[in-house]
C-alpha cells in the first residue's frame, strides 16, 4: 500500500487493523486512536480519497490502495483551522481535517445527508456531515468556521 | 568594543500589546499537520505493549489467577499478577504537608493485594511484541474470586451519607441565621429536589503511557495535568530518587481533571517496564479508561428558596449527597457557589457524602459546581415562575454587594453587567412569560437564563525568563498544555513584558527538567503561572537595567532604573535606549538568566491571608434558547451566548474557545451524558464512546461569548481562571429554557426527552 505517497511494504497478521498498522508498525501517528471502535473520529484517514475510520479497517483490505493521513495532506484547512481556533488539545484535529477533505469530496460529488442534501454547503449540512468526529475540547464552531470558510 | 545603539523609538501604547489580542495559538501548526506527539506516540527499539486485565465483581479477593493460557500465546512476554509481581510502595497518606501526596487516585496498592475494591480494578497486566497480542492475551487470563458484599447503588445508599468534613481549602456547610424557620414562614416558596448522574471525563486521547528505565533512572511519556507531583510520586511508590525521572508531556489530549491524578495506567506501565526490563507503553482502551480514572460523582440535591412577594431572598437552603470510593475520592464542593450567588439573610448550606465500593471520583471539570449550579439556578428559575416574576429581574434583586457569609468585599464582581449586556444581545425583551407560548413552526421555543461561578485561584509556581544573545526570550516552566493555548499566553505576557515580538519568544513547558509548574487543575494555571512569569521578567528587567548602566558606552549609563522602560527589543529612558541584542554583546554575556521559585507556604499565608479580605471569582449570564419538538419532545440547543466577567482575556481567541468548550461539555452534561452503573455490581456498562453520549457537531449551535473585560483587582494582569466557569450554570439554562417552552421542569439530569413526556 501506498502511505503518503510512499510505498509501504507490511506484513501484518490478517487481524491488524488500518490504524495500529500506521500508528505501530510504520511509525504514523498522525491518526489518533480515541475509541478503537469507530465512534471518535480521531483515526480517520483517506483511502484513495474516501474518508474511513482506520480503526475498524484491516489493513490487508487496503492492500495496492493511497492512504493519505495527516502527514500527507497539504490544504488550505490546516491554516483555516489554525486561523479559526477549530482545535484546543489537538487530539481530534487530524481526524476533523481528514474527515473535512472527504466530506468536502462528498458533497461536491452529490452524496445527500440527514440535514437535507446537495445544495450549498450549509453550516447545518457541515454540522450533520462532520458528527462522526467527536471533539471533547468542544471546538465544534471554530472548526465549523474553519470548513465554512475554506468552502467558499 | 564599539556598539551601535538604536535610534529611540516613540512610546509603547496599549494597542501594540499581546495581552488582550486574538492571537493564533503557537502549537496550532503542529497540531494540524501531525507533528505534535502525544504520550503514546514515541517509538523505542525494545518497546513492548501493555494490557489490563480488569476483575469483574465490585469486591471480595482474588483466590487464584490463572495465567497459562495468556502465557502460552506467541509473542506474550510476562503476564504481572499480585502473586508473581514484587509489590510497589505502598501510596502516601493524604497529607498537606506534602501535597503531592493528594495525586494517588486511589489507595490501593495495584498487583501488590489480593484484594478488589471495585469492579473493573485491574489485577493483571499482559506485556508483549504487539499491542493485538497484549489484548487478546488479556482475554485469557482467569481469576476467581472469593465475593463480599458491597454497596454500589447511590440510590439505595445515599441515606447513610455523612455530613462532609470541611478542609482548609473548601468548607462543607455554612449557616446563617434561621433557614428553615425562614422558609416556613416565607409568603413565597420553592422546594425542590434535584439529581444528576456520574459522568465521565472522555478526553479523546485516551490515558496513555510510555515508561523506560535505566537502571534507577525512568523516562515516561505521559498525559498528565501535574507533572511535579506525578514525578514525586513515583518516585516514592518505585523506590528511586526523584531527580532521576522524568515525565514529559509536551501535549495532553484533553483532561478536564480526568488525567489530574496518578491513576492505576501509569503506575502498572512503568512497573510492567521495572519488571520485563523492556520499554513499555500502556495505551488505555476506552473501556480500561472508564474502570481505572474516576469520574464525576452522581448527586441529589435539596434547593429550598424563600421569598417575599417583591422577589427579595428570606431562605436559601442548599443540601446535597455526593459519593466517593472506599479507595479514594473526596466529596465535591456542590454548595461552593450557594455561598456567594445570593444575598439572602438566612442560609443553610450542607454538603454530605456515602462511602461506595465503586472507583474513587475524581474532579472532571468544575467539580461541585457544575452540579451544584444546575440545582441553585434551576430553583431560582422555578422561583421566579412562582412569583410571576422576569427571572433575571429576581436574580437582579438578591444580587448582594458583599459576600452574603462572610461579608467579605468582592474582588470586583459584575454580574448585573453581564446580565444587562446579555439581555441586550440575546432580545431577551422578545421573549414571552408565558410558559409553552413562543412558537417556530411546530416547534417550541423557550429561552432560559443561568448564572455562572467559579472561584478564582492561584498556586505556585517556579519560573525562569532567559533572553539570549539573538534575542529570543525563554520562558521556562513545567507547565500543561491540554488545549488551553498555554504556552501561548504565557508568551504574550512575557513579550509584552520584556517588549520583544512575539515571534521572538520561545515557552518551553511539558518537562519535569523545567522548573515545576503549578496543576493545571481548578482554573488556576494561566493565573499562577503569569504570576510567576510577571516576577521573573521583572527580576530580569533589573538585572539588565543594571547591566546597561553600567556597560560602556551605554546610553542608559547614570539614568535612574525607575525612568528604564522594556520595549521595542530593548531598554530605553525617554529617548535614549539600546537593544537588548547590543546590551548582551557591550556586557560580554551569551545570555541572563532570572528565576523565580514557588514556595508552598507563602502560597498558603496568601491563600488565607487573602480569603479574609476578598472573595475572588470569576462569573457570568448564561442565555440558552431551546427548541423542543412537540410530537417527540426532543430538545435541541438553538442559540447561545454566554457573557462572562472573567478578568483580563489575555487571548480572546483561545479564551473564547476554552469558555465555549465549558459551555458544550455542559450541553452534554443537560441533554445526554451519563455514565450508566449497573446498581447491583457496579460495573460501568456503557464504557464507549458510542454508549456514552457526548455532544457531536450537529449538536452544538453558534456559542456566542463575550466578556466584560474589567481586570480583577486582585489577580495577576487582573486575569481570572476560565476553564471551569464556563460549564457552570449551563444545564440549569438549558433546564430553564425548556421549563419556559414546555411548562415542565425536569430536576433529573440529563433531560432526555422521556422525562418530558
Ligand atoms: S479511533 Fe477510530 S473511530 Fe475512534
Ligand atoms: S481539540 Fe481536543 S478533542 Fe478536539
Amino acid at each position: 500500500m501506498k502511505v503518503n505517497g510512499d510505498v509501504a511494504a507490511l506484513d501484518v497478521e490478517p487481524w491488524v487493523s488500518l490504524l495500529d498498522a500506521l500508528r505501530e508498525r510504520l511509525g504514523v501517528t498522525g491518526p489518533k486512536k480515541g475509541c478503537d471502535q469507530g465512534a471518535c473520529g480521531a483515526c480517520t484517514v483517506l483511502a484513495d480519497g474516501v474518508r474511513i475510520n482506520s480503526c475498524l479497517a484491516l489493513a490487508v483490505q487496503y492492500d495496492g490502495q493511497e492512504i493519505t493521513t495527516i502527514e500527507g495532506v497539504d490544504h488550505p484547512l490546516q491554516e483555516a483551522f489554525v486561523r479559526n481556533d477549530g482545535l484546543q488539545c489537538g487530539y481530534c484535529t487530524s481526524g476533523q481535517i481528514c474527515s473535512a477533505i472527504g466530506m468536502l469530496a462528498e458533497h461536491a460529488a452529490g452524496m445527500p445527508s440527514a440535514a437535507g442534501g446537495s445544495g450549498a454547503l450549509t453550516e447545518d449540512e457541515v454540522r450533520e456531515r462532520m458528527s462522526g468526529n467527536l471533539c471533547r475540547c468542544g471546538a465544534y464552531n471554530g472548526i465549523v468556521d474553519a470548513i465554512m470558510e475554506v468552502a467558499r | 568594543m564599539s556598539i551601535k545603539y538604536a535610534e529611540a523609538e516613540p512610546a509603547t501604547t496599549d494597542a501594540t500589546k499581546y495581552v488582550g489580542r486574538a492571537v493564533d495559538r503557537i502549537d496550532g501548526p503542529a497540531k494540524t499537520t501531525g507533528e505534535a506527539r502525544f504520550a503514546a506516540e514515541y517509538s523505542y527499539p525494545d518497546l513492548a505493549y501493555a494490557a489490563l486485565v480488569h476483575a469483574t465483581i465490585p469486591r471480595g479477593r482474588i483466590t487464584a489467577i490463572d495465567t497459562a493460557a495468556a502465557r502460552a500465546v506467541r509473542g506474550v512476554i510476562d503476564v504481572l499478577t499480585h502473586e508473581s509481581t514484587p509489590a510497589m510502595k505502598p501510596p502516601p497518606k493524604p497529607s498537606v504537608l506534602d501535597l503531592s501526596s493528594m495525586v494517588a487516585g486511589t489507595s490501593v496498592n495495584y498487583l501488590g493485594t489480593d484484594e478488589v475494591h471495585w469492579n473493573g480494578q485491574p489485577i493483571a497486566v499482559v506485556v508483549a511484541e504487539t499491542p493485538e497480542t497484549a489484548r487478546y492475551a488479556a482475554s485469557l487470563v482467569r481469576p476467581a474470586y472469593q465475593e463480599l458484599p458491597a454497596a454500589t447503588d447511590f440510590e439505595a445508599e445515599k441515606h447513610h451519607a455523612v455530613p462532609q468534613k470541611s478542609s482548609l481549602i473548601s468548607e462543607a456547610s455554612a449557616n446563617k441565621g434561621d433557614a428553615p424557620a425562614a422558609l416556613a414562614a416565607a409568603p413565597y416558596a420553592v422546594d425542590l429536589t434535584f439529581s444528576t448522574p456520574p459522568q465521565s471525563h472522555n478526553a479523546i486521547e485516551p490515558h496513555a503511557s510510555t515508561a523506560v528505565w535505566d537502571g534507577d533512572r525512568l523516562t515516561l511519556h505521559e498525559g498528565t495535568q501535574n507533572i511535579p507531583w506525578t514525578r514525586r510520586h513515583l518516585a516514592l511508590r518505585f523506590g528511586v530518587p526523584e531527580k532521576g525521572i522524568r515525565i514529559l508531556s509536551p501535549y495532553v489530549g484533553g483532561g478536564f481533571g480526568g488525567k489530574g491524578s496518578v491513576w492505576a495506567g501509569t503506575l502498572l506501565a512503568v512497573l510492567a517496564a521495572r519488571v520485563t526490563g523492556r520499554a513499555v507503553r500502556l495505551a488505555l482502551t476506552r473501556e480500561s479508561v472508564y474502570h481505572t480514572v474516576g469520574g464525576r460523582t452522581a448527586s441529589t440535591q435539596r434547593v429550598a428558596l424563600g421569598a417575599e412577594a417583591d422577589g427579595r431572598l428570606t431562605a436559601l437552603i442548599h443540601t446535597s449527597v455526593s459519593r466517593t470510593g472506599r479507595t479514594g475520592g473526596s466529596g465535591e464542593q456542590i454548595t461552593a457557589g450557594s455561598r456567594h450567588l445570593y444575598a439572602a439573610p438566612n442560609i443553610h448550606l450542607q454538603q454530605n457524602v456515602v462511602q461506595l465500593d465503586l472507583l474513587a471520583n475524581t474532579f472532571m471539570r468544575a467539580p461541585g459546581e457544575s452540579i451544584g449550579t444546575f440545582a441553585m439556578e434551576s430553583a431560582v428559575d422555578e422561583l421566579a415562575w412562582k412569583l410571576g416574576m422576569d427571572p433575571i429581574e429576581l436574580r437582579m434583586r438578591n444580587e448582594p454587594e458583599r459576600d452574603p457569609l462572610g461579608g467579605q468585599e468582592f474582588s470586583g464582581r459584575r454580574l448585573r453587567e453581564a446580565y444587562a449586556l446579555g439581555a441586550e444581545r440575546f432580545g431577551w425583551h422578545a421573549r414571552d412569560p408565558r410558559a409553552g407560548a413562543m412558537r417556530d413552526g411546530k416547534w417550541l421555543v423557550g429561552m432560559g437564563v443561568a448564572t455562572a461561578y467559579h472561584p478564582s485561584l492561584q498556586m505556585m509556581a517556579s519560573v525562569t525568563v532567559r533572553l539570549e544573545a539573538a534575542g529570543t526570550l525563554v520562558v521556562r516552566c513545567g507547565l500543561h498544555e491540554m488545549g488551553m493555548g498555554t504556552a501561548t499566553v504565557q508568551a504574550q505576557i512575557a513579550a509584552d513584558e520584556m517588549g520583544v515580538p512575539l515571534e521572538q519568544v520561545r515557552v518551553e513547558y511539558g518537562d519535569s527538567d523545567l522548573p515545576p509548574g503549578p496543576q493545571a487543575g481548578g482554573s488556576m494555571q494561566t493565573a499562577t503561572a503569569a504570576a510567576g512569569v510577571l516576577a521573573a521578567c521583572a527580576k530580569l528587567k533589573r538585572t539588565l537595567t543594571g547591566l546597561a548602566r553600567r556597560a560602556p558606552g551605554s546610553p542608559l549609563r547614570g539614568t535612574r532604573p525607575a525612568d528604564v522602560q522594556a520595549r521595542d527589543g530593548g531598554l530605553y529612558a525617554g529617548g535614549r535606549g539600546l537593544t537588548y541584542k547590543e546590551l548582551l554583546s557591550a556586557a560580554g554575556r551569551d545570555h541572563v538568566e532570572a528565576e523565580v521559585k514557588g514556595s508552598t507556604l507563602a502560597f498558603m499565608a496568601k491563600f488565607l491571608r487573602e480569603r479574609r479580605k476578598w472573595v475572588k471569582a470569576a462569573t457570568g449570564a448564561h442565555f440558552c434558547e431551546v427548541r423542543v419538538d412537540p410530537d417527540t419532545m426532543e430538545v435541541r440547543v438553538s442559540r447561545w451566548l454566554g457573557v462572562f466577567d472573567a478578568g483580563t482575556i489575555i487571548n480572546a481567541r483561545t479564551a473564547a474557545s476554552q469558555l465555549r468548550g465549558g459551555i458544550v461539555m455542559g450541553l452534554g452534561m443537560a441533554l445526554s451524558e451519563h455514565t450508566l452503573i449497573d446498581p447491583r455490581n457496579g460495573r460501568v456498562v456503557n464504557p464507549s464512546l458510542s454508549e456514552y453520549h457526548l455532544p457531536v457537531h450537529a449538536d452544538v449551535p453558534h456559542i456566542d461569548v463575550e466578556w466584560l473585560n474589567e481586570p480583577d483587582p486582585n489577580m495577576p494582569l487582573g486575569l481570572r481562571g476560565i476553564g471551569e466557569v464556563g460549564i457552570t450554570g449551563v444545564a440549569a439554562a438549558v433546564a430553564n429554557a425548556v421549563r419556559h417552552a414546555t411548562g415542565k421542569r425536569v430536576a433529573d439530569l440529563p433531560i432526555t426527552l422521556d422525562k418530558l413526556l
